[in-house]
């Protein structure tokens, strides 16, 4: 069916020829952007709903992380390490660029590796960098930590909050309260995490499912391919990306994950928590666990707001749903992290949607 | 000198200050204007009207492909001067360095300043160095300050734009931003990019008309920041055509990868032109004329009809708002 389709004009005909009232989820942060940047909605017939999923690590990271980040940072010696969306993620008691200004040493950073070379460089601090992502990103943290032991660097450690997608979608679809009819499985985490683990969604729960790419192409032909199995009720997991993912997935990130890292459950903003969701250190690496080094202690409370990040993160609400959308709650003075990440779905209503 | 690295002795104003001015500073920077050694340089006066302009240059790495803190020091204060209508005359240096700073390195840029001025045509005629103890800064910060005489029928202010008037770019847009962020070495990529930093007073000099409403070097937050600013000082808006935008593919490969959008990142050696839809081919053919302007292109007009807003029509057919960008640009950890 793929091969037929050629030109936008044909994707979005045969979109509109399969279109009844259907609700797909697209996983992936960058997805939501795209779709918005693309002005997509603006091309799709009305009956096809497009919902923003978790599938932004900054959106899902919990307020309870955002302060343990923040305590971390805030002892004397510690140089906390991050990627610049964390920086304004408000936690109950201010965010990272908030206690920056108070003379806490925070510094942004685009890779695990820029942070350890600052703690060669600097071996009079400890060094922590503080991780986010998904199943993507962790293989190049899980690289650093490779080179920190063989350097033998004892001041760098990971605060890792790096979480795994497929358990997330679990909670997602046997939660019961979300009526997904089908997903845009995420690009960039399927290059490594290959088809096999999405399999679930189609088997037991009858979700379409397509593995999608980042052009305006590749998305409504993955919306196609979703409204073809609706139609067939012939549910898998399809790949569309087959350019960026094998089926098999990237064993090389794969086995980097399984040595360096554990499942372990985590807490997810909006989600809750989720059993063996969250990417641990495994023990052999404690040497280099934040969590262990400085002996964090995970479970505050959550302070409730009235933003409906949550809602919106489980596809019950669309941003401008919420309360405090664009009034109490902009870019500039973000209330909830899906206004501060540059995936966020508030953030791409926001800049794109209105 | 002696020494390989700048001391706090070197800011102290004794013979190490006289030792480092004279044998880095004027040594490079060597003009009449600059010999006079007075507490402040003396220079004639000119008829038409003075344009003046200052800058601070932070930029890390220092040395980046095509260019340096020293040469951006000069251009970015250049183009403030030609995109105002200003033929670009002196220029003043003030340098905060930080304890430790290689002699070797300084002087590259001071090279690199003074051969970019002799290439632009101005002087630069005054100065000032300070140091900082060693981890107080970070290797050394520039602020340039620039004179220009803008001729006398020339004003290019936003309230003179006008519904219709055209919107020309004078190339394809992003080549600084993304070569920082690569230079940094922080990214997962290696590129051949290099950046566009260049003195664009002689690409826009020759264009001066009353029927050029309006220009800016869309430089921190790019072309679409740029526009954003004309449309809320205007109070008109702007409909841009995507597909008229030119592009760099290298530029464009890796902004793709790394989530981010060509339209926000930073130029140093690009214009926009908001003229009258008379003399926007006329713009276009001169642009077009100069080496650094080869790739102009048209690439959309002012409205009246979302004021204080910019639109892209998409390729797609669809419409999307260029918002003002919230903070820095960052890539995606996606």
């Amino acid at each position: 069916m793929p091969g037929k389709v050629k030109t936008i004009g044909d994707l979005i005909r045969g979109i509109k020829e399969k279109a009844r009232p259907l609700r797909f989820m697209e996983v992936c942060g960058t997805h939501t952007m795209a779709i918005a940047k693309y002005g997509l909605r603006q091309l799709l017939p009305a009956e096809i709903e497009l919902l923003s999923g978790p599938g932004c690590p900054v959106c899902v990271t919990s307020q309870s992380d955002i302060d343990l980040a923040l305590e971390l940072a805030g002892r004397p010696g510690v140089t906390l390490f991050t990627f610049g969306d964390m920086l304004r993620v408000p936690g109950a008691s201010g965010s990272l660029e908030t206690i920056r200004a108070r003379g806490a040493n925070v510094i942004i950073c685009y890779s695990a590796l820029e942070c350890l070379q600052y703690a060669v460089n600097h071996p009079q601090e400890e060094i922590v960098f503080l991780g986010v992502g998904f199943e993507t990103t962790a293989p190049t943290v899980a690289v650093a930590i490779e080179q920190a032991l063989a350097h033998k660097v004892n001041n760098f450690s990971v605060l890792s909050f790096h979480k795994r997608v497929v358990p997330a979608l679990q909670a997602l679809v046997s939660g019961g309260n979300t009526a997904i009819d089908g997903f845009l499985l995420p690009g960039h985490v399927s290059s490594i995490l290959g088809q096999e683990p999405y399999e679930f969604l189609a088997r037991e729960y009858n979700k379409a499912c397509v593995i999608t790419g980042f052009t305006a192409e590749d998305i409504l032909l993955g919306i196609l391919m979703l409204l073809s199995q609706v139609e067939n009720k012939s549910y898998r997991v399809e790949i569309q990306y087959k350019r960026g993912v094998n089926p098999e997935g990237n064993p090389q990130a794969l086995a980097y994950l399984a040595k360096y890292f554990t499942p372990v459950e985590t807490t997810w903003r909006g989600l809750g928590a989720i059993p063996e969701s969250g990417l641990g250190l495994a023990e052999a690496y404690k040497d280099f666990d934040a969590f262990r080094r400085f002996s964090l202690q995970l479970g505050r409370k959550e302070i409730p707001t009235a933003c409906s990040c949550g809602e919106i993160l489980k596809g019950l609400k669309k941003p401008v749903e919420c309360v405090l959308f664009a009034k109490q709650c902009t870019p500039l003075e973000p209330v909830g992290p899906c206004m501060v990440s540059s995936e966020g779905s508030c953030a791409a209503s926001f800049y794109y949607g209105r | 000198m002696d020494q390989d690295c700048i001391l706090m002795s070197h800011g102290a104003g004794g013979l190490k200050t006289y030792q480092l001015i004279k044998e880095i500073f004027h040594k490079h920077f060597a003009n009449p204007i600059l010999a006079q050694e007075l507490d402040a340089s003396l220079f004639p006066s000119a008829p038409g009207r003075w344009a003046m302009t200052t800058d601070s240059f932070v930029v890390k790495p220092l040395f980046f492909p095509g260019g340096d803190i020293g040469k951006l020091s000069v251009c970015g204060t250049v183009n403030d001067l030609a995109v105002s209508g200003a033929k670009p005359l002196y220029l003043t240096s003030s340098f905060i360095m930080e304890e430790g700073f290689p002699l070797i390195d300084l002087e590259k840029i001071v090279a690199s300043m003074a051969h970019t001025a002799r290439e632009a045509g101005i002087q630069i005629v005054a100065g000032d160095t300070k140091v900082v103890e060693k981890g107080s800064g970070d290797g050394i910060f520039i602020t340039t300050t620039g004179l220009g005489l803008v001729p006398g029928e020339i004003d290019y202010s936003p309230q003179h734009m006008r519904p219709g008037d055209k919107v020309i770019i004078s190339g394809p847009l992003g080549q600084h931003g993304l070569t920082i962020m690569a230079a940094r070495g922080s990214l997962p990529v290696s590129t051949s990019l290099v950046s566009d930093c260049a003195c664009l007073h002689e690409l826009l000099n020759p264009l001066h008309s009353p029927e050029i409403r309006c220009m800016r070097d869309p430089t921190r937050g790019g072309l679409a920041t740029t526009l954003n600013e004309l449309a809320l000082q205007s109070g008109l808006g702007f409909l841009l055509e995507e597909g008229a935008i030119p592009r760099d593919p290298a530029v464009e490969g890796l902004a793709d990868l790394l989530g981010l959008d060509s339209l926000y990142l930073a130029n140093e050696g690009k214009a926009v032109v908001i003229a009258s839809p008379q003399a926007a081919p006329r713009v276009l053919a001169q642009l077009r004329n100069h080496p650094l302007g080869r790739q102009a292109s048209l690439i959309g007009e002012v409205t009246g009809e979302t004021p204080g807003q910019v639109l892209l029509q998409t390729d797609l057919g669809t419409k999307r708002v260029l918002r003002m960008p919230a903070g820095e640009l960052l890539p995606r950890i996606c």
